[in-house]
């Protein structure tokens, strides 16, 4: 069996589920979505490995259903990486120009782009992203190119997403476990909104939301490059557990509730309304009241917009969101939550679809399946650059230097 | 004499006087320490069982008694309050004239923990506003000091405006295991001095938001827990964001989880005649954001010996809470130390001997909301709240 590199995988071992994806890079480049498998992730919480076992048995049903579908081996994978520990923040670097035309030459921008990366890091953490945004030259901001410019003082602004190393390095040598490789691994939030997002939302200025099952992941795109990203450990995973706790019942059948009856707002239709659980006999156990599911949920969701907006007004970026906020992840299917973001954000809320690349429309069109999506097209992205055929990437890609953690 | 219900400080025009006293031979150390050139214009006295004659205050009240036979309280509440009642009159007559009372000292002793409630009410009856700042004995100095301290800071609460007080074991977080003792009551020393530092530029220095004493008293006053507070300062073009880093990262602020649990908190910024209202704004919108639930209260002044420094207070008090809560304590493993200048009391009862003697209501485990799944993984906590537990029982909305 020979390696085909126009076959992009990408995983993402989330909390509620494992999915694999499965792309083609047809002829002329562009990319189609072939294959899709995924299984229930019992190993996991708040998007970090807990049970390494128990993961490993779902990661291979899930990859084994994607090779079924799309009929191929999968060899290697782009592995997305989430959880409580990955932080991204902005970082500036420096060089003066020495040269004595004051040219700018390819070498002073590579020597700001490490000057920018030296960052201190605490020494557990290593680097998953360290995305370029903009150059200044001399005080002039927003120069995409430096090179062949005159100037002094070359500065770059980075945008780095670190997190814990060992954390990171579960996640890696649970897939090689399998007898994958790992080609790089990538942050959730960024694959998300390479799935949601066109160039012009990212020009414009747009907010990227993934709700999953463990861990809510936020990037902000704005002037084509990444300004922002986040990770808050909270998702729909609180949900139901806020729910078990709250109407007391057991949390699989708080998860059933929400899936059945949930709503991020308190609908007028629930307002005294009550349902009663019954047992497999179908005898009625006890009742509970609507509004009150419904309340705790809404809280829930409702906060967790808050302390990203409140993140992201202390970063000043609120009034930079010009295409406005995009959801995804499993979370986005309870009804009414465009509603309450749009309550909390009080801008144009969308409910994002994978609408940059082709193949199967179903797969597409499921919120939860963004991040895998993104992770295909960042290989994708990656896999043309290592063709080096003449490519513009999409500026938020442009500087990405997605770090691979020891290639074996 | 004054009369103490209009204090002559509501016209911000003239000046408050002020009088700081010192209790005790810790509060003489804090009192010689304040007596600087910063402090000009407010009057020192020295009041202590011993003779007060080293201290650099302009009065020293000695009192003493022949029952003492010039030893001192020897570490006895009970001996030092007789021993200021006794002297009530000499006491009062000293507080005369003086709109404000600052009282310093390190309760635990006989001294500081005997003298300053009664010292407390001579102040009030002599028509001044009375704000005291005291320490608390470690957790190595016993149960018999811990229990003084205890119990005269309640009475200290019950007869002063306001208490500000600052137990010592909070120190341990500043110092590593080789800071020598010495440098550990300093350091004490040294915060208390910021605290009382904070406060006295809150009411001398021209205000652009004023905040009148008895704001702080406002706050101080019937808030049944320790007043954590919090002095920093800050230089350069980025001074604001630098302070606000610097009161996150605060110890004694518990790294900034102070202000999340604190229901009031009074803030007062200094700097020079360059301060702009960007500044103040952009402080003051991360300390609202860090106290959501707190009632806040502000103060900027302009100080032009300050220069380019940014100085910024923060007093934050909670209610809710037993008053033996202020004992919550963390376990040490140091020997044994005391405040300079206290006699260690004999040590008749062994640590567990208080708890049972002195039941402390304290939360049933049982009552702590389950984390259900969450139970065993690692909290997400946000600002020191734990995201875990269910919103609607943090936010305590409830569901009828």
């Amino acid at each position: 069996m020979f390696e085909d590199p126009n076959i992009i995988v990408g995983l993402e071992i989330g909390t509620s589920k494992i999915c694999v994806v499965v792309g083609e890079l047809n002829a002329d480049g562009a990319l189609n979505i072939i294959g899709l498998g995924q299984a229930r992730s019992r190993g996991v919480r708040k998007g970090e490995i807990i049970n390494p076992e128990q993961a490993e048995e779902d990661l291979r049903a899930a990859i084994f259903e994607a090779e079924q579908m799309a009929d191929v081996e999968i060899r290697s994978v782009y592995l997305g990486v989430s959880g409580g520990h990955v932080r991204g923040f902005n970082n500036r670097g420096v060089h003066p120009v020495v040269s004595a035309d004051r040219e700018i030459s390819d070498d002073d921008v590579q020597d700001v782009i490490k000057n920018a990366m030296a960052v201190n890091l605490p020494v557990e953490n290593a680097r998953i992203h360290s995305v370029r945004q903009r150059f200044s030259v001399d005080g002039q901001d927003g120069v995409t190119n430096p090179v062949g410019m005159l100037g002094a003082r070359l500065e770059v602004q980075m945008h780095v997403i670190h997190g814990h190393a060992n954390r990171l390095q579960n996640a890696i040598r649970l897939v090689r476990g399998t007898q994958l490789e790992v080609d790089e691994i990538v942050f959730n939030g960024i694959a998300a909104s390479l799935a949601l997002l066109t160039n012009e939302h990212k020009e414009l200025g747009a907010l990227v939301i993934d709700i999953g099952g463990g861990t809510t992941e936020f990037v902000v795109h704005y002037d084509g490059v990444i300004r922002h990203s986040g990770v808050i450990a909270v998702g729909g995973d609180h949900v139901s557990n806020d729910l078990a706790f709250g109407l007391k019942v057991p949390l699989s059948r708080a998860e059933k509730l929400k899936m059945e009856h949930g709503s991020a707002l308190v609908t007028d239709a629930a307002k005294g309304q009550t349902l009663t659980i019954v047992n497999e006999l179908g005898l009625p156990l006890r009742t509970v009241n609507v509004e009150h599911l419904q309340r705790i949920m809404s809280l829930r969701l409702e906060e967790i917009f808050q302390l990203i907006a409140q993140e992201l007004e202390q970063a000043g970026l609120t009034d930079y969101l010009r295409a406005g906020v995009f959801l995804c992840g499993g979370c986005t299917r309870v009804p009414g939550i465009v509603r309450l973001a749009e309550n909390v954000f009080q801008m144009n809320v969308t409910l994002g679809h994978a609408s940059a690349i082709s193949g199967l429309a179903t797969t597409l069109d499921q919120p939860e399946f963004a991040a895998a999506i993104g992770l295909v097209k960042y290989g994708s992205l990656k896999n043309r650059r290592r063709d080096k055929r003449p490519f513009f990437s999409p500026a938020g890609i442009k500087g990405a230097f997605g770090r691979l953690l020891q290639r074996s | 004499m004054q009369n103490p219900e209009t204090p002559s400080l509501l016209e911000p025009a003239s000046k408050p006087v002020v009088k700081i006293f010192g209790v005790g031979n810790a509060g003489l150390t804090l009192l010689d320490a304040a007596n600087t050139p910063e402090f000009a214009g407010a009057d020192f006295i020295a009041v202590n069982t011993d003779s007060p004659a080293a201290s650099s205050a302009t009065v020293k009240i000695h009192l003493e008694s022949k029952l003492l036979r010039g030893l001192g309280s020897g570490g006895d509440a009970e001996r030092g309050r007789a021993l200021a009642e006794e002297q009530f009159s000499t006491l009062k007559s000293a507080c005369d004239g003086a709109n404000v009372v600052f009282i310093l000292a390190g309760l635990g002793g006989g001294a500081g923990s005997g003298i300053s409630p009664i010292l407390a009410k001579a102040a009030r009856e002599a028509g001044a506003l009375v704000l005291a700042f005291v320490t608390l004995p470690f957790d190595c100095e016993g149960n018999r000091r811990e229990q003084q301290a205890q119990q005269s800071l309640e009475q200290l609460r019950a007869a002063a405006d306001g208490v500000i007080c600052l137990p010592a074991q909070k120190i341990f977080k500043l110092i590593d295991e080789n800071t020598p003792v010495v440098e550990t009551f300093r350091l004490t020393g040294g915060l208390l001095h910021e605290g009382l530092r904070g406060v006295w530029q809150l009411l001398t220095r021209p205000g652009l938001i004023q905040v009148h004493f008895s704001d702080v008293c406002n706050l101080v006053r019937d808030r049944h827990a320790e007043n954590a507070f919090a002095f920093v300062e800050a230089a350069g073009p980025g001074r604001a964001r630098e302070a606000v880093e610097k009161i996150l990262a605060h110890p004694l602020l518990d790294e900034g989880r102070a202000l999340a649990e604190s229901d009031a908190v009074l803030v007062s910024l200094t700097a020079g005649k360059d301060l702009t209202m960007a500044e103040v704004g952009r402080v003051m919108e991360q300390v609202k954001r860090q106290c959501v639930h707190a009632q806040i209260i502000m103060g900027a002044a302009v100080d032009a010996a300050l220069k380019e420094k940014l100085c910024v207070t923060i007093i934050a008090a909670k209610q809710n809470v037993q008053p033996s809560s202020v004992a919550k304590r963390v376990e040490t493993r140091t020997g044994t130390t005391s405040l300079p200048g206290h006699r260690e009391p004999a040590l008749s009862h062994v640590r567990g001997a208080r708890k049972i003697s002195k039941p402390v209501q304290t939360q049933l485990p049982l009552s702590i909301v389950s984390k259900g799944r969450f139970d065993k993984s690692e909290p997400t906590k946000h600002n020191g709240e734990d995201l875990d537990v269910p919103t609607f029982l943090r936010r305590g909305i409830p569901l009828n």
